[in-house]
């Protein structure tokens, strides 16, 4: 048994450490996850503002400004106008950002790394040096994502999914050349730095649990983040293997996703290749990769719908097999991103049937969420409003997904601002919003002390009025017929003035939106750092929550508990329990004579 | 050892907490999910594969024909070597195994032993990989030509060797040499490697010249001369993709292929115009379609860096297992998770084996 008597030699000592390692090359789980989460709110600040450059354009296509003008410069801003390479060069790194850096590193980043061990019993991770390895490799594909942007010909410019030929070809687009270069060995860094981290999260979930703390008595939170780490194992080494074939046709000349493609009048030599090859391998990430996104915030939000409606989730098991059948569906569907590439109807057929399943799952979510809070006791936290937030917009952009998933639909309005209106609903939005609810909620965990509540109240006005302000009208703006990605759409006014100038006016309100939501970020930026420093100290248990990680003390130490790690007797969902004292029943408290346990 | 703990252990106490529910260590089960996701990326790379062979419209390589050499005996042994390599690879993980079951004893003599045959066999098979590349790359005698009717063929038969070159006109880096002197592989110039490579290079280059009293060369430095060749016996084309004149041969019916005199005249005729392919690169091989040579060294070519990641971590482990590290540790887990890592090496050896030899 000597192997299996490994863990529990973590982090027992207490000796004062030096800056570099206690800040900086940290090895602690709590402090690589504050990191996480100050390098994701950078990047999602980036991110954020590059939106708004396009938006301008979009809105007033062809108008000066000055704005603009300064931070883009004469180079992509001339006269304050934005340049048609740089429109595409900024729609592709807010997309690559917000997907992989903000949602994926960031989320599961985050709060994998703070509530894992704290919420199973833990010292800390498995690994402790792979986890900052882990951190540290996410650092630098961000860094060298934002070099990007700065590089003479730009940024990478061929969207987010980054389809050869665009990729491909260094001569295709400005941004093909070294831009693209450097995306690629940003995306395969970051690649191994999730793998790494998500080998961590999955066996210091399977390993390190306390004693008591069965699988069946874990936080949902933690089923969420163990399945999105398996899917990020499962996943990511496929766009490893596609973005590999890449670089080859890059670099090398060879001709993996390359055939008959004219450039500047002139027949290049590439033959027998497929850039439906790469849709393929793209997509079997691509469509795992929205519940690497979603599932952390599905699970940061069911924690503390029950917590903070005092009632004990809905449906715990169901909640589980939905996580897992949501999990285990991610992976055959990625067809539904592919039906108008001339794939074979009755194939298409296939993908549609598997999409729709995923809704049998998502409902059983959504109505396990209503359920709980029906008739609580609900205590109206900034955290819980954007945790019902979450559970709006997965419904919102949950049913613009049926009707994509259908193929006779979906080959209509494929790329157009209907696809882009759904997945920032039912992807961008929920997840944005279930990681606000998790800040909100975990921020006296990690910082040892609270938000403000007045403001987190108005932010979380802002954000959930203009999250629809800005996507509710693309789905009007994409069924007029207007495409994604595209700079300018004067083109339609020959076409039919009316609709152009529907899009046109749909575009100055969402655009008007987008910065008023965005300023609206400034609130909760400042809540943050000011909560810091100043903010109220928090107390043991702020939300009367009976999980794990609030029988911690408040002041971080290494190791977690400061005696012996805690027992486990009961579920995590213990609220307003009849025949209990309190309306919460810590896991660590035994069960009483005679008592069930749920 | 852990290993053996799983029969012993109640279900319901492994999956509640504080004891592992699969009964090993962290270290092990990380290095379990971290081959599933590597065993992903292969996937994503031999289904590419596949697609790309599916999706093209003709005949595809067969593994047979391509690889039929061996070191120092020539052609004619289909997939021998790569058998033996195979061989090899799949014994060096047997000795693995050994290794970790002497841990598993606590017998350090052994587990250096065992150790020490894996890495031989790790770099016997990275060597073999390494001339199997080089058959590839150097391609056969004959080259695939592409004929006056618009089809394409390879060669069978036996290559004639070449005796020498007769000097006919001189180039500018003469050397000393005049008309009517002889160029033999001694004192052929250095460029030039040898009078087979020379040749090649001139017939892909379009500087053979067929004359009324045989063949004549170009070489690099413009010297003229004239080819002194012993005959090619049965030679035969293989037609693989049909032209004006020629339908594609079938594998089972020899009446199909062109021979005799006709395959001679054909031959020399397509390598006078420069319109053969000797060996692979990524542009072009005389196998079969591009993306047939490019799978081949990208797939084979990352299956060979696992194969030399794992010969090091192998060699590290192995000092670790000589200074007696492992032995003061109280067990050898260090050596089973390595021992993981080289079954899963070899593991997907045999599907892409399977791949690119077989099917």
């Amino acid at each position: 048994m000597a192997a299996l008597a490994h863990d529990g030699h973590h982090g027992h000592d207490h000796h004062e450490e030096s800056f570099v390692s206690k800040y900086i090359f940290s090895q602690d789980h709590k402090m690589i996850g504050k990191q996480f989460l100050m390098t994701a709110v950078f990047m999602g600040i980036v991110a954020m503002m590059l939106s708004i450059f396009f938006r301008i354009q979009l809105a007033w296509p062809g108008e000066s400004s000055d704005f603009l003008n300064a931070f883009l410069g004469d180079r992509w801003a001339p006269d304050g106008i934005l340049s048609q390479d740089m429109y595409l060069g900024l729609v592709t790194i807010h997309g690559t950002i917000m997907v992989f850096f903000v949602l994926t590193g960031g989320l599961s980043g985050t709060f994998s790394n703070i509530l894992i061990p704290l919420q199973i019993g833990a010292r800390d991770m498995a690994s402790g040096f792979l986890n900052m390895i882990s951190y540290w490799l996410f650092f630098l594909s961000s860094i060298i994502m934002l070099v990007s942007l700065f590089v003479e010909t730009g940024p990478a410019m061929a969207g987010w999914t980054i389809y050869p030929p665009l990729s491909a070809l260094p001569q295709a687009v400005s941004g093909s050349g070294l831009g693209m270069t450097l995306w690629l060995v940003s995306m395969a860094i970051f690649i191994a730095s999730s793998l790494i981290g998500s080998l961590n999260y999955i066996v210091t979930v399977l390993n390190l649990r306390t004693k008591g703390m069965k699988m069946t008595r874990m936080p949902l939170t933690i089923w969420a983040f163990l399945v999105t780490a398996i899917l990020g194992v499962l996943s990511f080494p496929v766009l490893l293997s596609a973005a590999l074939l890449l670089l080859m046709d890059r670099s090398l000349g060879t001709s993996f996703y390359l055939s008959d493609i004219v450039v500047g009048g002139e027949m290049l030599d590439n033959v027998g290749g497929s850039p439906i090859l790469y849709q393929h391998l793209f997509w079997f990430l691509g469509h795992p990769e929205v519940y690497i996104v979603l599932l952390p915030a599905l699970g940061l939000s069911s924690e503390i719908i029950s917590t903070n409606s005092r009632k004990p989730i809905f449906g715990y098991r169901a909640m589980i097999g939905s996580i897992l059948a949501i999990g285990f569906l991610s992976f055959i569907v990625w067809g539904h991103h592919m039906f108008i590439t001339g794939m074979n109807p009755f194939l298409g057929s296939v993908f549609v049937f598997t999409t729709l399943l995923i809704a049998i799952p998502s409902a059983v979510k959504v109505f396990n969420y209503l359920t709980t809070l029906w008739k609580g006791s609900i205590v109206y936290t900034p955290a819980i409003l954007f945790a019902i937030g979450l559970v709006s917009t997965f419904i919102t952009g949950g049913v613009t997904g049926i009707i994509l998933a259908d193929s006779a639909l979906d080959i209509a309005i494929h790329d157009t601002y209907f696809v882009v209106a759904h997945f920032h609903i039912v992807m961008g939005m929920s997840a944005i919003f279930g990681m606000f609810a998790g800040i909100y909620h975990w921020f006296p965990k990690m910082f040892g002390r609270m938000l403000n509540n007045r403001l987190g109240y108005v932010h979380f006005w802002i954000t959930i009025v203009g999250a629809y302000g800005v996507f509710f009208p693309m789905h009007f703006v994409g069924l007029a017929g207007a495409p994604r990605r595209y700079y300018d759409y004067s083109v339609y006014e020959g076409f039919n003035s009316n609709s152009y100038e529907m899009m046109l006016d749909l575009n100055v309100i969402i655009s008007i939106f987008a910065i008023l939501s965005a300023l609206g970020q400034a609130l909760f930026l400042f809540n943050f750092f000011y909560s810091i420093f100043r903010g109220q100290v928090a107390p043991q248990n702020p939300w009367r929550s009976s999980t794990l990680e609030w029988t911690t003390p408040v002041k971080h130490i290494h190791g977690n508990w400061p005696g012996a790690l805690p027992t486990v007797h009961r579920w995590p969902y213990d609220y307003s329990k009849p025949g209990m004292e309190e309306d919460f029943v810590s896991q660590i408290t035994p069960l009483m004579e005679g008592e069930e346990e749920h | 050892m852990a290993g053996h703990a799983t029969n012993e252990i109640d279900g319901a106490i492994l999956w509640g907490g504080k004891v592992s529910p699969f009964s090993a260590s962290y270290g092990k089960l990380m290095m379990w999910f971290f081959l599933v996701s590597d065993a992903l990326t292969f996937g994503g790379l031999l289904v590419a594969y596949g697609f790309s062979r599916y999706a093209f419209d003709g005949m595809w390589p067969i593994g047979e024909e391509t690889f039929e050499a061996l070191p120092f005996l020539g052609n004619g042994f289909p997939l021998a070597y790569v058998a033996l390599m195979t061989f090899i690879l799949i014994v060096s993980s047997v000795t693995m195994v050994l290794a970790v079951e002497a841990g598993h004893r606590m017998d350090k003599k052994g587990v250096v032993k065992w150790m020490l045959a894996t890495i031989i066999g790790g770099f016997f098979f990275l060597g073999s990989q390494a001339w199997e590349w080089s058959h590839f790359i150097h391609g056969t005698e004959f080259g695939r030509v592409a004929l006056s009717d618009g089809s394409s063929a390879v060669v069978k038969g036996e290559f004639g060797k070449i005796e020498s070159f007769t000097v006919i006109e001189v180039g500018h880096h003469a050397h000393g040499m005049v008309a009517g002197d002889e160029i033999t592989n001694e004192n052929i110039d250095a460029s030039e490697v040898d009078l087979m490579h020379a040749f090649q290079h001139a017939a892909s280059a379009g500087h053979l010249h067929a004359t009324a009293d045989g063949l004549t060369i170009t070489l690099h430095d413009g010297t003229k001369a004239k080819v002194n060749k012993e005959a090619d016996k049965n030679l035969e084309l293989l037609i693989k993709e049909a032209g004006s004149k020629y339908p594609v041969s079938l594998p089972s019916d020899a009446s199909t292929r062109v021979s005799g005199e006709e395959a001679i005249s054909e031959y020399y005729e397509a390598l006078s115009h420069g319109n053969v392919i000797y060996g692979a690169n990524l542009e072009q091989n005389e196998y079969g379609p591009k993306q047939y040579g490019q799978f081949f060294f990208f797939i084979t070519g990352f299956h060979g860096f696992h194969v030399f990641s794992g010969v090091i971590i192998n060699i590290l482990i192995f000092a670790g297992v000589l200074k007696g590290i492992y032995h003061k540790r109280g067990h050898y887990e260090m050596v089973e998770k390595t021992g993981l890592y080289w079954h899963f090496v070899d593991l997907v050896w045999v599907f892409v084996f399977t791949f690119f030899y077989l099917i």
